[in-house]
């Protein structure tokens, strides 16, 4: 786990460095515009999301504490120890992969030394603004929304060219490296911020304050309008409270939110190596497929804490799998129905993403579950923290699995597309999903055969601790 | 009920139990004891069907365990949080058990009134999912969903643990009129040994996976447990 976290973190280095390096040419070479005012226009939303993706990724210094508490320190020590580790987190250093590159490069294209420095200390600061701040936004919920959905409309407005807020917030980026006192800005707020949240903490340093973990007074819920799902209803209350529960399976939620969004990069043709007619069928599984994807691969992991409950109890494995299978069915229907706003770049990207609606359900389902059949890690609900990057959806059998989740649909529609015309492609990817149908009993079978093959392996290997 | 033969379980190399023979009767109720690592919990998993056996098979009912789950419907069993489910507030949870289980909500409301004595007004109409609950809250609301839809066979691990004395003494109560009901069948594991030999009509010793006492319980069971643990 370790290994397959430092590889992320290394290729997100990467990333950034080659990003700040090309970042400087592409803006100006392909976009005819000056680098530095670019990039200063869109910090505003570099910072935003930077800390919205602290928020919903950076753990909080306070879990380790609890063992502090009776040895013999200073409280003002225990949260300079606490705050000190964030200063070195991920989330902090990565930023300096895309900010020296692209400095080194704006100091090579005659930008002075003295200001370029001067205008990293400022982001600097910022940056780490940002890390105290999510630390106080930690403990209040809610507010996060609040930013997050600010941005979506200033972004919104600002794309539609109706307002744009980042002409008031460039102005004072491009301050940080014309005027020299302004640097102190961000460095004041951030002295700030650390004080009250320094503050805060050594105050809330008690078992029932700061480091309760927070229970929120809630409702049995009965959701009696799912009986008319029959048997179905007794797993599906249970999946929709899990769902509606757990941060952790809450996320897949949000990844399917996000995926509705990962069409923009295909269908209005603004990337040049997607233009390819095939990646249309391939953004189209993506756009309405988020949800079957990330909630499906971990079937039956989602119930791995209860699991010898589940497997003590008289259960049908089939009218279980059903419940999972009807909820990625609803979830795919809703997706495509919010997905309608692609027919503003034409009705045909909306038949593309029907198509792969279709061939979603019918298709790439029964595969989910078929693959998440052999996952076998188990899933802490409570916590978020592994949502990106599982290692066991690496395994060689879900790899061989993922690829006709992908590529049949793409090769189906190649085949059609090339031999004919896009009609017959989205013909012939529409009509193996719904062939896919056809198949859900058999592939059911062979599901509830691995289920009960490899119980006691599942059994212990979710009793592992995670 | 259920009868155990020729039972080992090895991991890596050593054996964790290891039981020739073992019948328990319908309407037999049995106390395992042992200390840490005698192979308790091992053996309440394999009667089921959580574990492999390495050698061996178990029979609940004359169905084996392994091979069909008939049995299933007429076992529960509570061993630890595990059994529970943790985003579910404790009226979820029981319901959500009555279903499986093919008991409407007014059965399990039944079922429910029984024990306000022993939930004590800790466990329904809490506002709190079960993850939220003490430990011997939790193990309360476990070990009454074992009790839902009329099982034949019950399993508690460790019934007694985390309780506080008055729920202890409720629990006592609970068992020993299970225990009193000739088609019940119940077996609970604990470290008490005055515990287990109040409401336990058969004790089973178990040391290093092996049942090294077999008794039933009468006047001097108690002496003689004290006199084998020290």
């Amino acid at each position: 786990m370790k290994l397959f976290m430092g590889f992320w973190a290394l290729w997100f280095i990467v990333m950034m460095a080659f990003g700040g390096i090309g970042a400087f040419f592409f803006i100006k070479e392909k976009l005819n515009l000056d680098p530095f005012e670019t990039v200063n226009r869109f910090l505003i939303y570099w910072l935003v999301f930077d800390l919205l993706f602290r928020y919903a990724l950076q753990k909080m210094p306070v879990i380790n504490i609890k063992p502090l508490l009776t040895l013999p320190f200073k409280k003002k020590k225990i949260v300079s120890f606490a705050f000190g580790k964030t200063i070195f987190s991920f989330f902090n250093i990565v930023h300096v992969f895309f900010f020296i590159p692209f400095s080194i490069v704006l100091i090579q294209n005659g930008h002075s030394v003295f200001n370029v420095v001067l205008w990293n200390i400022g982001l600097t600061a910022l940056v780490y603004c940002n890390n105290f701040l999510n630390i106080i936004l930690n403990k209040k919920d809610n507010l996060i929304f609040l930013i997050g959905g600010i941005i979506t409309t200033l972004g919104g407005l600002q794309y539609l060219e109706y307002f744009d807020a980042t002409a008031y917030t460039a102005p004072f980026f491009i301050g940080l490296y014309d005027v020299s006192f302004w640097t102190i800005i961000p460095v004041v707020v951030l002295l700030l911020l650390i004080f009250i949240s320094f503050r805060s903490f050594v105050n809330d340093l008690y078992l029932d304050a700061g480091l309760a973990s927070k229970v929120k007074s809630i409702k049995t819920e009965n959701l009696e309008w799912l009986d008319r799902f029959g048997k179905l209803s007794t797993f599906l209350k249970n999946d929709i409270k899990l769902i509606k529960r757990n941060k952790r399976a809450r996320s897949t939620v949000l990844v399917s939110v996000l995926f509705l969004f990962y069409g923009l990069l295909f269908f209005p043709g603004w990337v040049d190596s997607y233009e390819g007619p095939v990646w249309q069928i391939f953004a189209a599984i993506f756009v309405t497929g988020g949800f079957l994807l990330s909630f499906g691969q971990f079937v039956p992991s989602w119930d791995s804490s209860y699991y010898p409950l589940m497997m003590s109890q008289n259960i049908k494995y089939k009218e279980y799998l059903s419940s999972k299978w009807l909820l990625m069915v609803i979830a795919t229907l809703i997706s495509t129905v919010l997905a309608s706003g692609y027919l503003f770049f034409g009705w045909e990207v909306y038949l593309a993403i029907i198509v792969g609606a279709i061939y979603n359900i019918g298709v790439n389902s029964h595969i989910v579950l078929w693959a998440g059949a052999y996952v076998k890690t188990p899933i802490d609900l409570t916590s978020n923290k592994k949502a990106f990057g599982d290692k066991q959806a690496f395994n060689a059998k879900t790899l061989m699995l993922s690829l006709p989740k992908m590529a049949l649909p793409m090769i189906l529609y190649a085949i059609g597309h090339y031999s004919y015309d896009p009609y017959a492609g989205y013909a012939l990817v529409a009509i193996t999903g719904i062939a896919g149908f056809a198949f859900k009993d058999v592939v059911f079978n062979k599901i509830e055969r691995i289920y009960k093959t490899e119980k006691y392996k599942t059994i212990a290997a979710y009793k592992q601790t995670k | 009920m259920i009868g155990i033969h020729n039972l080992t379980k090895t991991y890596k190399g050593s054996t964790v139990l290891n039981i020739e023979h073992l019948e328990i009767q319908k309407g037999d109720s049995l106390g395992l004891v042992g200390n840490n690592g005698a192979g308790k919990t091992t053996l309440f998993s394999a009667i089921l069907d959580l574990i492999q056996p390495t050698t061996g098979y178990i029979n609940n009912n004359g169905i084996k365990v392994n091979e069909s789950e008939e049995w299933k419907s007429i076992t529960s069993a509570f061993i630890d949080e595990t059994f529970l489910i943790g985003y579910l507030t404790a009226e979820e949870y029981f319901y959500f058990i009555g279903e499986l289980r093919g008991q409407n909500k007014a059965d399990v409301d039944a079922v429910l009134s029984q024990f306000e004595d022993f939930f004590h007004d800790e466990i329904l109409g809490q506002k709190k999912y079960l993850r939220d609950l003490s430990k011997g809250n939790q193990k309360k609301a476990g070990i009454v969903a074992a009790l839902i839809g009329n099982p034949e066979v019950i399993i508690l691990d460790e019934p007694f643990a985390n309780l506080d004395p008055t729920t202890q003494i409720r629990l006592k109560k609970i068992i020993k009129e299970l225990s009193a009901d000739p088609d019940v069948t119940v077996l609970v594991s604990s470290h008490d040994l005055m515990h287990v030999t109040e409401v336990c009509d058969r004790i089973v010793v178990l040391d290093k996976g092996e049942v090294v006492k077999d008794l039933l319980t009468s006047e001097e069971t108690l002496n003689e447990l004290e006199a084998h643990f020290s």
